[in-house]
């Protein structure tokens, strides 16, 4: 084949995925790049001038809060997932021929809607529901406690929705690790605990990174969760852009929000992406 | 003189098979030895249960005196050196060699580390991480990683399998030269026979999970105890019952006199540079491979044509016998 009918082939197979890419993906961002600087139209939608206002807008305190306060609530989502994340994987990779059995339980909560999931933690934190329930039949408490619409709730339902896009990343590394190394630091005199601590976590730094990555941002623009468990009380950068687009009509506002969230989650993806881990993971 | 390490009829079986069959070793400190034989024939699990990395189903591992076989690998002062080098891939150089130093939280970690890179020629490289380390650097590490810590016993696991012939051989003799400076005990696992034979002050040879024999080089080699061993450590041409190594077989055009001997056919000369192999058809069936030093070969001798009759002969004192 000549090099030239070769680069021909290239462009040809990679045709369908540009095209898609270009109106489902590069549209609709340039979209909201020009609705972030136009007017809010008087029944909606948008109008001139051109302005940069809905970006000031965004620096106004109670905005910067809610940012700080997304961020704040990803990044302990993250640290959770990692916490659980990380021994279960391990455990998982360990569990010689049952390993493919618990990654299925891991998957188990996809074969359900990620909506009728959520529903689901509103049944169970109720007030009326199942937690509050059990612990006034068992006399453990006179009135139901507050479960629900706080920040430990919607960190609960982030935890539970996002738990699997640690652990696969996390397992694929773990399973990856040469158990020559694990011997290796056994000869020269690690204990269990020590070899955890000093090879398999550094080692597994890849893991944490991919995990973390898929969790973090995710969670940065969740709104489902915060909106169902939080009862709108813990508002998220999402919920902000949710409300632009519905009930408060202000689609340039909503833009200029959604383009900032996406302008932090690409920021922290390139900061990872020069970090030395990154390099090893790709 | 307490050996070092002492095996008494130690055994290993996995399911279907019994990898290691009531084998009994003496090792004295200080000394060079090489634990030989093919693969599978269990020399690897019998490092690895010195090592601590399995349990011996029957019988006794003893270090210094005192039965260790309960002991994990992070309680024995036992030292691997893995096949693959198990270097820790986030750790300079410098890094894992002190890694075994901080575990044992020993103190002057750095002079002692930088110490034992320097006997492994590694001085100036210590803070490259194993990726940015040739593979023959990868295993000094390793080396190092093992010898700063001064164990009883080093157990090396084939460690020369992954470099380049010509890096092979050199690592023979720098081998054997760290040992003789360090003066700690090394166990050499190998499948290379020359490898075992150079190195080594006395050789196990293994074979299906017995030790066949142990002894110098000389006594393996010279006198070997079974059909296996004499196979094993090298060529060997059969005249009956009579086992005769190609050095010590010789070839001509005219009946030697006062020898045995018997007529053959040349097959062909491979010229190795340092000596010739004439390969022989015997008349009376099977095959023949004389082995004669370039130096001491007539030009004649070298230009054996193919298909001539030759006699095929040798002294009676290099005869080999087994029962």
């Amino acid at each position: 084949m000549s090099p030239r009918l070769h680069i021909n082939v290239r462009r040809l197979f990679l045709l369908p995925a540009r095209v898609w890419m270009t109106l489902f993906f590069a549209a609709p961002i340039a979209i909201v790049v020009s609705y972030s600087f136009l007017t809010r139209g008087d029944y909606g939608g948008v109008e001139q001038p051109w302005t940069i206002e809905n970006f000031t807008r965004l620096a106004d305190p109670l905005y910067v809060a809610i940012l700080w306060r997304s961020i704040w609530i990803a990044a302990l989502s993250t640290a959770l997932c990692a916490l659980l994340g990380f021994p279960l994987a391990l455990f998982i990779s360990r569990s010689g021929r049952r390993r493919n059995l618990y990654l299925q339980l891991v998957l188990l909560p996809f074969w359900t809607s990620f909506l009728v999931r959520t529903y689901a933690w509103l049944f169970i934190l109720r007030d009326t529901g199942l937690v509050n329930t059990v612990l006034m039949r068992l006399h453990l408490i006179a009135s139901p406690l507050q479960l629900l619409y706080n920040d430990r709730a919607v960190l609960l339902g982030l935890v539970y929705n996002f738990l699997p896009f640690f652990v696969l990343p996390m397992y694929a590394t773990l399973e990856r690790l040469d158990p020559a190394l694990l011997e290796a630091a056994a000869d020269l005199g690690a204990r269990p605990f020590a070899t955890l601590w000093r090879v398999v976590i550094p080692v597994s730094a890849p893991g944490f990174v991919a995990g973390s990555v898929l969790v973090f941002i995710p969670c940065l623009g969740a709104y489902l969760t915060p909106d169902l468990l939080g009862g709108g009380k813990t508002v998220m950068l999402g919920n902000l852009v949710q409300n632009q687009f519905t009930t408060a009509r202000d689609w340039p506002f909503g833009s200029a929000a959604s383009l900032v969230l996406m302008l932090a989650s690409a920021l922290l993806l390139a900061s990872l992406m020069r970090s030395r881990m990154a390099r090893e993971l790709m | 003189m307490q050996p070092v390490l002492e095996l008494r009829h130690v055994s290993r079986d996995f399911p279907g098979h019994r990898a290691v069959d009531n084998i009994s070793l003496e090792l004295e400190r200080g000394g060079f030895y090489s634990l030989l034989g093919p693969s599978g024939c269990g020399k690897t699990t019998t490092l690895r249960m010195i090592g601590g990395f399995e349990q011996p189903s029957a019988g006794d591992v003893l270090l210094n005196g005192s039965v260790v076989n309960a002991l994990k690998p992070f309680e024995r002062d036992v030292s691997t050196v893995f096949q693959s080098y198990a270097l820790f891939p986030h750790l300079t150089a410098l890094g894992n060699v002190e890694f075994g130093l901080r575990e044992r939280k020993l103190a002057d970690r750095k002079p002692r580390a930088m110490r034992a890179l320097e006997l492994v020629q590694l001085t100036g490289k210590h803070d490259r991480t194993p990726a940015q380390l040739s593979g023959g650097e990868r295993q000094r590490v390793a080396l190092a990683r093992s010898l700063v810590l001064e164990p009883q016993i080093l157990l090396l696991d084939e460690p020369l399998a992954a470099l380049d012939p010509k890096l092979r051989k050199e690592m023979r003799t720098e081998l054997k030269a760290m040992q003789r400076k360090t003066g700690i005990t090394f166990l050499f696992v190998t499948h290379d026979q020359e490898e075992a034979l150079s190195m080594s002050d006395k050789v196990a040879v293994m074979n299906q999970g017995r030790i066949e024999q142990f002894g110098t080089p000389e006594e393996v080699y010279l006198r070997p105890a079974s059909r296996f061993v004499a196979g094993f450590l090298g060529a060997i041409n059969w005249f009956g019952k009579a086992g005769v190594r190609p050095e010590s077989t010789r070839v001509s055009r005219d009946r030697p006199d006062h020898v045995p001997c018997c007529r053959a056919a040349v097959e062909s000369t491979l010229f190795f540079g340092n000596v010739v192999h004439v390969n022989s058809v015997l008349d009376e069936g099977g095959r023949a491979v004389a082995e004669l030093l370039r130096t001491q070969t007539t030009g004649e001798q070298n230009h054996f044509k193919e298909g001539e009759p030759v006699w095929i002969h040798w002294e009676p004192a290099d005869e080999l016998h087994f029962e």
